[in-house]
């Protein structure tokens, strides 16, 4: 199962690397929606609550694009025959659908979050990234596992692009509380990181639960 | 099939919903602090609880259609959700009228029920744009079923989220402990609750119930017009088209 698994994500890894579809429109939108909050909020620098809720609801909106994209190109070019004749474990066409989001995050991460503290962030970042970067990799799990499911629900409705982000934007309210609030003290310059396991937890909880559910359910959607 | 019970099923429910406004507004007494209004609590708590065992339960029901493969569990979640969807309306519009009599204010947001009820509602409303945007029915019903389960285990998660992210406001009824409630409002708030609960399986029956007969009804007059066609076509007569039947069983 692993290997399928492997093999699926080694394929969209490749598609991207080559088309260079889905990542860059991600930092490209991320870099934009910063420049938004700036001139939206009309402020030059951000910190604690206002700076980790710009931060994280500019994350979840590309992590929109993200899952837009996810299962396009097996639907357009007809891939999706390809896989689901293949004698594999459908739960294998989900984790490499997840892992492929989740590295999709990772590297959208890499370059809106040191995007974020040049433009935006009045704090350093340097400080609180250790933290930040384990909260990101918890949320990251989550969203991967929620957009691939959302992905592969939508892609076969008539209006995908609408049902993606009406379906996913509420799911994802938990991340973005847990989020923000786990950042809000992080970027307020104070060092006390009241409550982080609290919210730590809860990511972890979201995870666990979505990825149970989404594992469970994910055969049924490739089922024809 | 559906039909069964549904007369003693609706005389029940009226019953009891009689008995609930009767409590409400004779037996149950006044509240010190908030006067009147606290009143809407015995609609608005009640609605709140059943709807949002109504997306539950509409999950379960997902899960029994996936199981088994039999289209009527997929009819039953599909009209559970729905029905929750219009009693959430109501959650909405009386906790809005309750916060701006007790608080003074339309919405409150630091008030984690209601704030994670608006996300649940906000969710669920995208269940029949969903369901409605695929044309295969079987797989129509495959994709409301996993949409039904993801939410279903969405409900607990979210309560639980944005619980945790505000200062405990709301007045709680049913803590561990009890609450603060005196017996005589205890006892009228539970019988509301019945009553709505009632309420609610009622109208399930009966929207299930018209559905089912709207769908039978469908079949015999195709099963008609096949019969008329085949009639008419030795005679040498073109057939005229005749009264188009609808495609899909969308909500009446």
């Amino acid at each position: 199962m692993i290997g399928t698994a492997w093999a699926i994500l080694r394929k969209d890894l490749q598609i991207e690397l080559r088309t260079k579809e889905s990542v860059p429109a991600m930092a490209l939108f991320s870099v934009t929606v910063f420049v938004l909050f700036h001139f939206g909020l009309q402020r030059n620098e951000l910190e604690g609550d206002l700076a980790a809720g710009v931060l994280w609801v500019t994350l979840i909106l590309a992590t929109v694009l993200g899952v837009n994209r996810l299962f396009v190109a097996e639907r357009e070019q007809g891939g999706i025959d390809g896989l689901l004749l293949a004698p594999i474990d459908r739960t294998s066409v989900f984790i490499a659908k997840a892992s492929a989001l989740f590295l999709y995050l990772v590297l959208l991460e890499i370059v809106a979050v040191p995007a974020f503290g040049i433009l935006l962030l009045g704090p350093n970042l340097f400080t609180p990234l250790p933290t930040l970067v384990l909260l990101l990799v918890l949320a990251d799990i989550g969203l991967a596992s929620v957009g691939a499911l959302v992905s592969a629900l939508a892609v076969e409705t008539r209006a995908r692009d609408l049902i993606v982000p009406l379906l996913l934007l509420p799911l994802l309210v938990p991340v973005t509380i847990a989020g923000a609030e786990a950042t809000e003290p992080l970027f307020s310059g104070s060092q006390a990181a009241h409550e982080l396991g609290k919210w730590l937890g809860l990511l972890g909880l979201y995870d666990m639960v979505f990825l149970l559910v989404s594992i469970a359910v994910f055969d049924f959607l490739l089922e024809d | 099939m559906y039909g069964k019970g549904l007369r003693t099923l609706s005389i029940a429910a009226a019953a009891a919903m009689g008995t609930a406004l009767g409590l409400v507004f004779f037996y149950a007494p006044l509240d010190a602090d908030q006067g009147f209004i606290q009143k809407i609590f015995y609609v608005h708590v009640p609605l709140a609880i059943v709807a949002l065992f109504g997306f539950m339960a509409g999950g379960v029901m997902g899960i029994r259609y996936l199981r088994s493969g039999d289209r009527s569990w997929d009819m039953r979640s599909y009209v559970a959700i729905h029905l929750s969807i219009v009693l959430a309306v109501g959650v909405l519009i009386s906790g809005s009228i309750w916060a701006k009599a007790s608080w003074g204010h339309w919405w409150v947001w630091d008030e984690p029920t209601l704030v994670s009820f608006l996300i649940i509602f906000l969710l669920y409303c995208c269940y029949q744009p969903l369901r409605f945007s695929i044309e295969d029915p079987e797989r129509q019903a495959r994709y409301a079923a996993v949409f039904s389960i993801i939410a279903g285990a969405f409900v607990p998660l979210n309560f639980v989220a944005v619980r945790l992210a505000q200062a405990f406001s709301h007045p709680r009824v049913l803590s561990t402990t009890g609450g603060n409630l005196p017996g005589s409002m205890r006892l009228t708030f539970l019988v509301s609750l019945l009553a709505f609960a009632l309420l609610w399986v009622t109208l399930w029956k009966l929207e299930l119930t018209s559905k089912n007969a709207s769908m039978q009804l469908k079949r015999l007059r195709r099963n008609l017009e096949g019969a008329f066609d085949e009639q008419r076509v030795p005679a040498g007569a073109p057939a005229p088209p005749v009264g188009t039947v609808p495609a899909s069983p969308r909500e009446s």
